[in-house]
C-alpha cells in the first residue's frame, strides 16, 4: 500500500464516519462541526485528485461561508431535538427495511463490477505546469456556458423566491390599529379572579 | 467552438423571457402603486413576443444544435414552447381577478411565473442532463413559491412544504439516476448516451438500476401511482390560480422531458422502460379513477383525475413508436386546455372569501345561472371522453396506438377504467343539472374572462373539423425529432 492510498483511505473512512455522526449526534450544533469535518476531508480527498481549485473552493465557499451561516441559524433558532425526535420509532421500522432494501439492490448491482479498479484505472499524473484553475475556467465559460448561465438564473430565481416568501411588508412595526382597538373587548384583556380574603400574618 | 452569436440567436425566445422577468421584477417596484396593472400587462405582453419569437425561430427540417450540443431546437421543442407560452398566458388572463381579490397581486408572482416558463422551455430543448435538470430546478422552485405564496392559509402552507419535500425526494432520485448513467456510459450527452448504450449489452445492472432511478424521478414529478401521495394535497391546498398554471404547462413540458430522457436518450433500453411504464400507467388509471369517485372536494377530485390522465397519457409513450408518441403528445395538450377550462370554471365561480371548491357548491348552478352550467357539462365530457368532444380523440388516439403495437389487454384496460371514470364526470353534470340549489348569490365575473373561458370550452368542441390538421402538426413535430 503506497502512502497515498493509505492518506486515501484513512481521509474516507473519517470522512463516513463524520457524515453519519452528523446525522445521528442529538446536539444540532455538534452535526453542523461535524459536517464541516466532512467538507475538510473531502476538500483533501480532491486535493489527492489534484482539484485544487475545487478543494480550495469547498473549503472556502462551503466551511467559511455556508456552515458559518448555518451555525448562526442552527444557534439563533431554538431547536427542540424532542419534538424533532417524535415518532422516530414509529416510522422506524419502516424506514429501515426501505433503507436496507435500497442498500441490498445497490451492492448487488456493484457487486457485478461496474465500477472495479480494473474498468476506472486511475488517470495519468499531469504535468508539472498543469494548471487545475485554468482549466476549469476555460470549460465553464466556454463549454458549459449556457448551463453556466442557466444556474445563475437558478440563483437569482432563489433570492427572489426567499425574498418574496418572507419579506411581508414591515409586521415589526409599532403603528396604532384603531379598528382593531375598537373591536377590543372587556373579556379579552381583563380577567377577575375571586378568591377569598387573607390574612396577612 | 462554434459561433456563439448564431446560438445566442437560437435561443432568443428563453434570453427574452429571462430578460423581461428581470425588467418586471425591478419596473414592479416603480410601478406597483400607481400603475398596478402594469406588471400583469408586461407579463403578458412578453408571453406573445415570445410566443411570436419562437414561431419565426423554427429551424428548417430536421433539428439543430447549439451551445456545444446542449440545447436542441426541433419540431417537438417549437411546438411545445408554443402550447406551454399560450396555456401561460390564458392561465393568467383566468387568474387576473382571483389574486387581486386574493391579495396575491405582486410583481414576484409574475416573476415567478416567468422564470417557470422560461425553465419549461430550456427542458423542451435540452440535450444534455445538465441543462434538463437546471430547467426542471428552475420550473420546481418556482412552482415550490408559486404554492406557498399565500402565507396565511395554512393548508397552501403545509402543501408548499410537502410538495417542496418530495420534490427534493424527487430531484436527488433523478440526478442519483443520472450519475448512474454517467458511470455507466461516460456522458451526459444525450446523443453520446444513446450511442454508447447501443454499444452495450441491454442487461446491463448499471444502467438498468440507473434508469430505474431515472424513471422513479419522473415519475415523482409526473405525479403518477405509487408517486402519486403529492398530487390531491397540493391540487386542494394551494390557490385554484396556482394549480391551474401547474396543472396545464408544466404537464405539456414533462412530456418533453420524458421524451428527451427516455426516447432520445435510452432508446436502446425501450423495451425495459416500456414495461415500468405498463405498471404505472395501469396503477395510475386505477387508482386515479376509483379514488376520485369518494371525493367531495372538486379540487381534490380533479388532481385524481389528473392522475389517471397521466396514466392514459403514459400509454402512448410506451407504446415506444413515433405514433404513440404523438398520440401522447396530443393527448397531452388536449388534455391541458381541458384542465385549463376545469380550473378556469372554478375560479369564475369563487369569489374572495368563497373558494366553490366543493361539489355540493356546484349544486343546480343550472337554475342559477344555466350558461355556466353548461360550460361545465362540456368540460366534463371532454374529461370524461365522450365524442363529440375532442378528448374522445385524445383518448381514441393513445388507445390507437397501442392496438398498433398489439397490446390489446392493455387497451381493454384503458377502457374499463374510463368507463369507471365517466361515473364521477357525469355525476358532477348531474350535481349541476338535477340538484336543488343550496345557494344563490349571483356569480360575479368579468365580462372578458367570461369570454375567454367561453372560447376555451367550446374550443374543446369546435376544434373537431380541424382535428386533423393538429394531429399532422403533431405528428410532424414527433417526426422532425433528431
Amino acid at each position: 500500500m503506497t502512502f497515498e492510498q493509505l492518506v486515501f483511505y484513512f481521509l474516507a473512512s473519517v470522512a463516513v464516519i463524520a457524515a453519519g455522526l452528523v446525522i445521528t449526534v442529538r446536539n444540532p450544533v455538534r452535526a453542523a462541526l461535524f459536517l464541516i469535518l466532512t467538507f475538510f476531508t473531502v476538500a483533501v480527498i480532491w486535493l489527492l485528485l489534484e482539484a485544487e481549485f475545487l478543494a480550495i473552493v469547498l473549503v472556502l465557499v462551503y466551511v467559511g461561508a455556508v456552515m458559518v451561516l448555518f451555525l448562526f441559524v442552527v444557534m439563533m433558532l431554538d431547536i427542540d431535538t424532542d419534538q424533532l425526535r417524535e415518532g422516530f420509532a414509529e416510522y422506524l421500522p419502516i424506514g429501515a427495511t426501505v433503507a436496507v432494501i435500497i442498500l441490498l439492490q445497490l451492492v448487488i448491482v456493484f457487486s457485478f463490477g461496474p465500477f472495479d479498479l480494473e474498468q476506472m484505472p486511475a488517470p495519468a499524473a499531469a504535468a508539472v505546469d498543469y494548471s487545475n484553475t485554468h482549466q476549469l475556467g476555460l470549460l465553464l465559460y466556454t463549454y458549459y456556458v449556457y448551463p453556466f448561465e442557466l444556474a445563475a438564473v437558478l440563483l437569482l430565481l432563489a433570492m427572489v423566491a426567499a425574498i418574496a416568501l418572507s419579506l411581508r411588508g414591515r409586521l415589526s412595526a409599532k403603528r396604532q390599529r384603531p379598528d382593531a382597538q375598537v373591536r377590543v373587548r372587556k373579556e379579552d384583556r381583563l380577567r377577575i379572579v375571586k378568591m377569598n380574603a387573607e390574612k396577612q400574618d | 467552438m462554434s459561433n456563439i452569436f448564431a446560438d445566442i440567436q437560437l435561443a432568443t425566445p428563453e434570453i427574452f423571457v429571462f430578460s423581461m422577468a428581470c425588467v418586471i421584477l425591478l419596473l414592479d417596484k416603480v410601478t406597483h402603486e400607481r400603475m398596478p396593472k402594469a406588471s400583469f400587462l408586461l407579463t403578458q405582453l412578453t408571453l406573445l413576443v415570445g410566443l411570436y419569437l419562437v414561431t419565426i425561430t423554427v429551424p428548417e427540417g430536421g433539428s439543430i444544435k447549439a451551445f456545444n450540443d446542449m440545447f436542441v431546437l426541433d419540431g417537438m421543442a417549437v411546438l411545445s414552447k408554443q402550447v406551454i407560452l399560450f396555456l401561460t398566458f390564458v392561465v393568467l388572463i383566468y387568474s387576473y381577478s382571483y389574486i387581486t381579490e386574493r391579495k396575491m397581486y405582486r410583481g414576484e408572482y409574475f416573476v415567478l411565473i416567468l422564470n417557470a416558463v422560461l425553465g419549461m422551455m430550456v427542458m423542451t430543448s435540452a440535450s444534455h442532463f445538465l441543462t434538463i435538470y437546471i430547467g426542471l430546478e428552475l420550473l420546481s422552485l418556482s412552482l415550490y413559491t408559486l404554492v406557498a405564496m399565500n402565507r396565511d392559509s395554512d393548508l397552501a402552507t403545509e402543501a408548499a412544504m410537502k410538495y417542496f419535500v418530495l420534490g427534493a425526494l424527487a430531484s436527488g432520485l433523478l440526478l442519483y439516476g443520472m450519475s448512474m448513467i454517467y458511470g455507466a456510459t461516460g456522458s451526459l450527452d444525450i446523443e453520446t448516451i444513446r450511442s454508447a448504450i447501443q454499444g452495450m449489452e441491454s442487461d446491463d445492472t448499471m444502467l438498468i438500476l440507473g434508469l430505474v432511478f431515472i424513471i422513479v424521478g419522473i415519475g415523482f414529478k409526473l405525479g403518477v401511482v405509487p408517486f402519486h401521495m403529492w398530487i390531491p394535497d397540493i391540487y386542494q391546498g394551494a390557490p385554484t390560480s396556482v394549480v391551474l398554471f401547474l396543472g396545464t404547462a408544466p404537464k405539456v413540458a414533462a412530456f418533453a422531458f420524458i421524451m428527451r430522457l427516455l426516447v432520445d436518450g435510452f432508446q436502446g433500453l425501450a423495451e425495459n422502460w416500456s414495461d415500468m411504464l405498463t405498471i404505472i400507467a395501469v396503477l395510475s388509471m386505477a387508482t386515479g379513477n376509483i379514488l376520485a369517485i369518494i371525493q367531495t372536494n372538486l379540487k381534490r377530485m380533479l388532481a385524481y383525475s389528473t392522475i389517471s390522465h397521466m396514466g392514459y397519457f403514459l400509454l402512448g409513450i410506451l407504446s415506444a413508436n413515433p405514433n404513440g408518441y404523438s398520440a401522447s403528445l396530443f393527448y397531452v395538450i388536449v388534455y391541458s386546455f381541458t384542465s385549463l377550462a376545469a380550473f378556469g370554471l372554478i375560479i369564475m365561480m369563487s369569489r374572495a372569501g368563497f373558494e366553490a371548491e366543493e361539489i355540493s357548491d356546484y349544486k343546480g348552478l343550472n337554475k342559477r345561472h344555466p350558461w355556466f352550467a353548461f360550460l361545465v357539462a362540456l368540460v366534463m365530457f371532454s374529461m370524461a371522453g365522450i365524442p363529440p368532444t375532442v378528448g374522445f380523440f385524445a383518448k381514441l388516439s393513445v388507445i390507437q396506438a397501442l392496438i398498433d403495437v398489439e397490446m390489446y389487454w392493455l387497451a381493454v384496460v384503458a377502457i374499463l377504467f374510463a368507463v369507471i371514470g365517466a361515473y364521477y364526470y357525469l355525476r358532477i353534470i348531474k350535481t349541476v343539472y338535477f340538484d336543488k340549489p343550496e345557494r344563490n348569490e349571483p356569480i360575479t365575473a368579468r365580462f372578458g374572462m367570461q369570454f375567454v373561458l367561453s372560447a376555451n370550452v367550446f374550443a374543446l368542441v369546435l376544434i373537431m373539423p380541424w382535428i386533423g390538421v393538429i394531429m399532422d402538426a403533431v405528428s410532424n413535430a414527433i417526426s422532425a425529432m433528431g
